[in-house]
């Protein structure tokens, strides 16, 4: 497995939400500010990597039939610890991403991953995978945060960008905003994996 | 009364699911480029949504607070959710074979639809009583089927419209979404 090439593909062409079109709610939802954008998307990179490693582990034992069942109480039971976790050492981050914290568990990225990768490869592959597509993952909500938090409120992971009296596009942090700018992220990143990997398409 | 009646007006137009909780997005894009599919997955999620919100709420009174185990809250859920639709899916296939090709193939989707359980966690998070759950659930499913057709008919006239290269198939259609969102925004503060 060339590992450069994986790592590229995964925050370009194949990124999950971009490439994909993968865990939509997720990334429109909690994206208002680039904190929260990061923090979410390392939630999910923990459950991904740490479902992956089991799952891969567990290949042979998990009957076939049973298998996408077994799949979710395993990615269920990493969901809740991360939301254990989180309410007891980042305690506003898990309150402003509410919901969406349990809401990990039927993200299409994790249980595609365990579907389309971990059931099939080797455990170290398998880690590789879930880490390389959790961090495309939050390479595109740490982006799409950016954006609509220099927009919308002015500043950049709590720092002001611009004066206290100036008008901000509050838009940007209100829902519209939130489809506004991933259109055309979707635009930018359609070019820039064009330019990265060359024009196979 | 007025509190159910104000529960369907808010579920339905101000925090709808789509545009203001952000919650079945997949389907959203997924099944919108026409618009008899939109109406098979809207009637579906109709169906399964109002369910499952009952049975969650069931599950949660009855089972998940007497034992103190309510930290196996989203476990419990998504496997209530999954055997749900499964149950949904071979009841209706013998009952009523008619509902079940037109609503059939929707079906095994609906599980990895986020609303779903995001709707029956919001539920239990509000302190809704039985009737409250079964209303806010029928109500959210309402909101999703109207946003998901006002999309799909907006998609069909799209596709024979001349647009740029570059906003051509996704960005287009989360341009359309984001001036949908824009007009829902109208609504916020009608009720809380």
């Amino acid at each position: 497995m060339d590992t450069k090439k994986k790592f590229l593909s995964s925050l370009f062409s194949e990124n999950p939400v971009t490439g994909l079109m993968l865990g939509l709610c997720p990334t429109l939802a909690t994206t208002t500010s680039a904190e929260n954008g990061l923090g979410m998307g390392l939630a999910a990179t923990f459950v991904l990597v740490a479902s992956n490693v089991v799952i891969s582990s567990l290949r042979h034992l998990i009957p076939n039939r049973v298998r996408i069942p077994a799949f979710i109480v395993i990615i269920a039971t990493f969901v809740t610890l991360v939301d254990m976790g989180m309410e007891a050492t980042f305690y506003d981050l898990h309150k402003t991403l509410g919901l969406f914290i349990p809401l990990i568990v039927v993200n299409c990225i994790i249980l595609g991953r365990a579907e389309a990768f971990a059931s099939k490869n080797p455990v170290w592959h398998s880690f590789l995978d879930g880490l390389f597509m959790g961090l495309g993952f939050t390479f595109s909500l740490f982006i799409l945060g950016s954006l609509r938090e220099i927009l919308g409120s002015g500043s950049w992971l709590g720092m002001r960008l611009v004066p206290q009296s100036w008008n901000t596009i509050l838009v940007f942090v209100l829902a519209p905003g939130a489809f506004l700018t991933l259109a055309f992220i979707f635009i930018g990143m359609n070019k820039i994996s064009k330019l990265v990997e060359g024009d196979k398409r | 009364m007025t509190e159910l009646a104000l529960i369907i007006v808010s579920t339905v137009f101000v925090n709808n699911v789509i545009f203001s909780r952000f919650l079945g997005l997949c389907p959203y894009f997924g099944v919108s480029k026409k618009l008899d599919t939109a109406l098979g997955m809207s009637m579906a999620v109709v169906f399964v949504l109002t369910l499952a919100g009952t049975i969650t709420y069931v599950v949660q009174t009855y089972l998940l607070v007497p034992f103190h185990i309510e930290y196996l809250q989203t476990i419990a859920f998504i496997l209530v959710i999954a055997a749900l639709v499964q149950l949904v899916e071979i009841v209706m296939k013998k009952v009523a074979p008619a509902l079940y090709r037109s609503l059939g193939i929707f079906l095994p989707l609906i599980t990895t639809n986020c609303a779903i359980l995001g709707i029956s966690i919001l539920a239990v998070q509000n302190k809704y009583d039985l009737i409250e759950t079964i209303v806010f659930s029928f109500g959210s499913a309402l909101g999703f089927g109207l946003a998901l057709i006002i999309f799909s008919s907006i998609r069909e006239v799209l596709e024979t419209r001349q647009i740029p290269r570059a906003f051509s198939g996704t960005p287009i259609a989360m341009i359309v979404a984001g001036i949908l969102a824009m007009a829902f925004v109208g609504f916020s503060g009608i009720v809380k």
